[in-house]
């Protein structure tokens, strides 16, 4: 049992109806318990569908299961059939269902269909979210497409771009960003899956040379299928960021045999400019930690070290597959990995490290809020203002210049942030003061949560305890009001840090800057 | 001097839909369990916790259905069953115990713990009552713990603070002295103060509200208890009352000017409160709600509603919106109809009225469309398909997250309705 406050992924079924939902001509037959609907909403309000997801949900209830619900299952397989008319079927079962053990994918084969039923096995209590779509995304492709290694008869420029799904951060967006770069090197894109694909369209993956996979959580699996059974290499680097993007082109090009140098020259990302411009130089070393899937905590540790002059002081992921990849960055910035589904462990993490900003999830949003902590959002799950108005993407060069507001509009511009420093007193620069162009309402702590003294609340109550002896003379707890709130955990905690390694019982003006002293060495 | 208790519709029978036949359907629900009532009963009861003992479906179900995370400490989590819970590999009991030890030493301020039944926690029997009074001898006096079950298997969306109300009434009562008069049925702090105003110029004192806003504050119920229901999704709560000794009031409900002057009459009849002191109390509010509802009356009068079913709210919220604001009636969908509780609705609705309960939603989708109704009564699942179809829609899980009861919340009621047909005149350009 996983005492969960929030999570981070939903259900795998939940991933199958991501699927789904992307699809055109596919329906979904769920069997599950009253209540298993609620899922409907997270594409019609999160997302703002203007349809309903296709899936149909058997709706079992407790004076069902003494009696039959195999044959629940197969009625609403039919009637969901002849009401909806689909290409292909995908079925299976939610977490109530697969304990009741009916097989949906006995019974509907058993129906004897006219189109393809692609049967599912999403353990409930193993698995989460990403698996199911991903698994689902493997399942349909090898259900429906046919082994085709003829290579002869492809377009050597053509490829597929797999990955996207309902419910997906910006997929809608880096689609259409990736999209339009691969057109402008003369790649022809021969079916996009699972957006807006039609089981028709999944049949025809094996005419093209390549697979863009633009997810590897989701499309990865389906990818290395492709690889043998259709011939079809596929793409390894995520295009996020500057860096990523054109690895990202030079990978393109080598895998559709076009020259990408000239192409590669006349880049036109913003990115590059604004992070050199001299007023980013507030922006060298600030201290982040980094949470969320892997593909993108991946990507936002790159862009942070090498297009932001960050340091990355903690990376994380939930997302179990990719563990070893995150693992293998956070060795290499000598920093230890937070491999967990646990909100509560994600929280300690960061109490404990201070960070100046997070990049995370909107989980790591409210752990922020807590702590007083500047937070940009880099990953699902997602809420529905991951589903801007505008465009948005992450990926390629323009999604490049969206993470630059995304990352810098949370922080205190350079100058100001000097002033705060210097003039403590200020009206306008109290403790607990958000950044001038945040406006003023969002200076107003919500009830309940202390923004007045948030590191010093978060670090005494939140970081692991230093086996403090020492307690604060009131001179020097004056003395540390007037570091500015957002790195006064931090230095609060390295000078009790210094003062019981030093045996110091009673910490001092003295003592406050002897340890300022110490840890700027 | 007059009741200002008004019966203005010559449609309205002595019957009314009393004996009217029900459409009963069966198939897929587009409702939410009752797992969903946490989400404002934890709000309710300010330092009671709600500790779902499910799957990982039920931790995500309510972290979507909260408005996708607006709390940044909610008072409610999920204790995640795992294979190795379900292959047995490990104890149930100690693992409850590690998760709810974890649970309270983060929250200290914590007085009543309830552990809330699942679909899998049923399904796999685990036997929840038993660990909550395990857990209670270790953890009382501090903290009291409780069970009841939110699973979809059982309960449908508001069915979950009923049964939360029933373990409450069964477990948890003080043995002080008991009250006179109780209100069942959580009610927004501001009209519990309303009411309370109410009864004391009425002269009925020792009035209690379940649930209270403390764990340590319900009230209690004895023979000479009587209570009346706000809400109307309260069978299981009302017969552990019964089997207390406490009297059901028979009454409306209080949803607009009448249904709240008819809901205050029942229990002042009770209570043996005059007519002139009964007047002299209701009489300003009652026409204050009046007031308020004239304006919204423009809007929605000879309009057209249709109501999937959701909250169990729908028959009085038809009641009212017939009798009160002129709307036409198309359909009214509940997920359960509690023919003794909704009686006086059922009198009040007009004769012909079309009742369904229970569910098959792409039927009833198919008479939705077929009658194009002017507004639609639905849930999230629905409401912006519907509205990309063209429909104007409004989303039942408001009218139990806003305080609608009373007369100083009538005319909020009315504009809850008129709201989606006045945003689709100024956006009609769009």
């Amino acid at each position: 049992m996983q005492l969960t406050l929030w999570t981070y992924e939903g259900p795998p079924h939940v991933g199958a109806m991501r699927i789904a939902t992307a699809m055109k001509g596919l329906h979904y037959v769920l069997h599950a318990p009253q209540g298993d609907t609620y899922a409907d909403l997270l594409f019609t309000m999160i997302e703002r569908r203007n349809v309903r997801p296709p899936v149909t949900y058997t709706t079992f209830q407790a004076r069902d299961l003494g009696g039959d619900t195999a044959e629940l299952f197969k009625t609403a397989c039919l009637e969901a059939y002849e009401r909806f008319q689909p290409e292909a079927m995908i079925v299976g079962a939610s977490c109530t269902a697969e304990l009741i053990q009916d097989d949906p994918g006995g019974l509907a084969q058993a129906l004897a269909l006219p189109i393809p039923v692609v049967p599912l096995e999403l353990p409930s209590y193993q698995k989460k979210e990403n698996w199911g779509a991903s698994e689902t995304f493997y399942r349909i492709v090898r259900g429906l497409c046919p082994a085709n290694t003829d290579k002869a008869s492809r377009n050597p420029k053509s490829c597929n771009i797999l990955g996207p799904t309902a419910l997906g951060f910006r997929h809608r967006d880096d689609l259409n960003e990736i999209r339009r770069l691969l057109e402008s090197l003369g790649v022809t894109v021969n079916v996009i899956a699972p957006y807006d694909a039609r089981p028709s369209d999944i049949a025809r993956l094996g005419d093209a040379t390549f697979n863009v996979i633009l997810y590897p959580e989701i499309a990865e699996n389906a990818g290395r299928w492709l690889e043998k059974n259709c011939a079809q290499s596929m793409t390894t680097i995520v295009p996020i960021g500057i860096g990523a993007t054109r690895d990202f082109i030079a990978e393109v090009g080598r895998l559709a045999g076009i020259d990408t140098t000239a192409f590669l020259a006349q880049e036109t990302s913003r990115l590059p400019w604004y992070s050199k411009s001299v007023d980013s130089t507030y922006l060298t070393s600030k201290r982040v930690f980094i949470f969320g899937d892997a593909t993108h905590v991946l990507a936002a540790e790159r862009m942070a070290r090498t297009e932001f002059g960050f340091d990355v002081v903690g990376l994380g992921t939930y997302s179990r597959e990719y563990a070893r990849q995150v693992r293998e960055a956070a060795t290499r910035l000598g920093v230890e990995a937070l491999i967990t589904d646990d909100y509560l462990d994600v929280e300690a993490r960061i109490a404990e490290l201070q960070p100046e900003l997070i990049l995370g999830t909107q989980m790591e949003r409210h752990i922020a809020k807590r702590l007083g902590l500047p937070c940009a959002v880099i990953s699902a799950p997602v809420h529905v203002q991951d589903f801007p108005a505008r465009y948005s993407p992450q990926m390629g060069f323009e999604g490049a210049n969206v993470i630059f507001d995304t990352w810098v509009h949370p922080l205190m511009m350079g100058l100001e942030e000097h002033l705060i420093h210097m003039f403590r007193d200020d009206v306008e620069f109290h403790d607990g003061a958000a950044p001038s162009h945040l406006g003023h309402a969002s200076q107003k702590a919500p009830v309940g949560e202390s923004v007045s003294e948030p590191m010093i609340a978060a670090s005494t109550a939140q970081s692991e305890p230093i086996n403090l002896e020492a307690g604060w003379s009131a001179d020097a707890e004056k003395e540390l009001k007037k570091i500015p709130f957002f790195v006064r955990g931090k230095a609060k905690r390295n000078t009790e840090r210094y003062a019981s390694e030093l045996g110091i019982t009673l910490i001092n003006v003295e003592t406050l800057y002897d340890a300022k002293a110490h840890f700027s060495r | 001097m007059n009741l200002p208790f008004r019966v203005p519709d010559q449609q309205v029978t002595a019957k009314g839909c009393v004996d009217q036949p029900v459409i009963r359907e069966r198939g897929q629900r587009e409702v939410f369990c009752g797992l969903t009532g946490i989400v404002w009963l934890h709000r309710k009861i300010q330092n009671a916790f709600f500790l779902v003992v499910g799957s990982r479906t039920c931790a995500h179900l309510i972290q979507s259905a909260a408005g996708v995370m607006i709390f940044a400490e909610p008072r409610f989590a999920t204790a995640i069953i795992d294979e190795r819970d379900l292959a047995g590999l490990a104890d149930i009991d100690d693992e409850l115990d590690r998760v709810v030890n974890r649970l309270l030493e983060r929250r200290p301020d914590i007085e009543m713990l309830f552990l809330v039944g699942s679909c899998p926690s049923e399904v796999i029997k685990l036997d929840l009552k038993r660990a909550a009074q395990r857990l209670s001898s270790l953890h009382l006096p501090r903290v009291r713990v409780l069970n009841y079950s939110g699973s979809g298997i059982e309960t449908t969306f508001t069915q979950g603070e009923d049964a939360c109300l029933a373990a409450l009434v069964a477990d948890a009562l003080p043995d002080t002295k008991p009250a006179s008069l109780v209100v069942v049925g959580a009610l927004s702090d501001v009209v519990e103060d309303q009411f309370n105003r109410l009864f004391a110029s009425m002269g009925i004192e020792n009035v209690g509200f379940l649930p209270a806003r403390k764990a340590g504050s319900m009230p209690a119920i004895g023979p000479d208890t009587k209570y009346l229901l706000a809400q109307p999704f309260l069978n299981d709560t009302a017969r552990a009352l019964d089997e207390l000794g406490a009297t059901y009031i028979p009454a409306p409900f209080p949803l607009g000017a009448n249904g709240t002057t008819a809901w205050l009459k029942a229990a002042a009849d009770v209570f043996g409160v005059s007519d002139e002191r009964f007047a002299s109390a209701t009489d300003a509010g009652h026409k204050r709600a009046e007031k308020a509802l004239i304006r919204h009356r423009e809007t929605l009068d000879g309009k057209s509603i249709f109501f999937f079913p959701d909250s169990q709210l729908e028959l009085p919220l038809a009641r009212f919106l017939h009798e009160e604001l002129g709307m036409n009636l198309v359909e009214v969908g509940t997920p359960y109809l509690h023919r003794q509780h909704l009686r006086q609705e059922l009198e009040r609705l007009p004769a012909g009225t079309v009742l369904s309960e229970g569910q098959d939603v792409d039927r009833q989708l198919d008479r939705c469309r077929e009658s194009q109704p002017d507004l639609i009564v639905c849930g999230l699942g629905l409401a912006n398909p519907l509205e990309a179809e063209g429909f104007s829609t409004k989303w039942s899980i408001e009218l139990v997250f806003t305080p609608i009861q009373g007369y100083d919340q009538a005319g909020d009621l009315a504009g809850l309705f008129a709201r989606p047909l006045n945003r689709q005149a100024r956006l009609g350009g769009l």
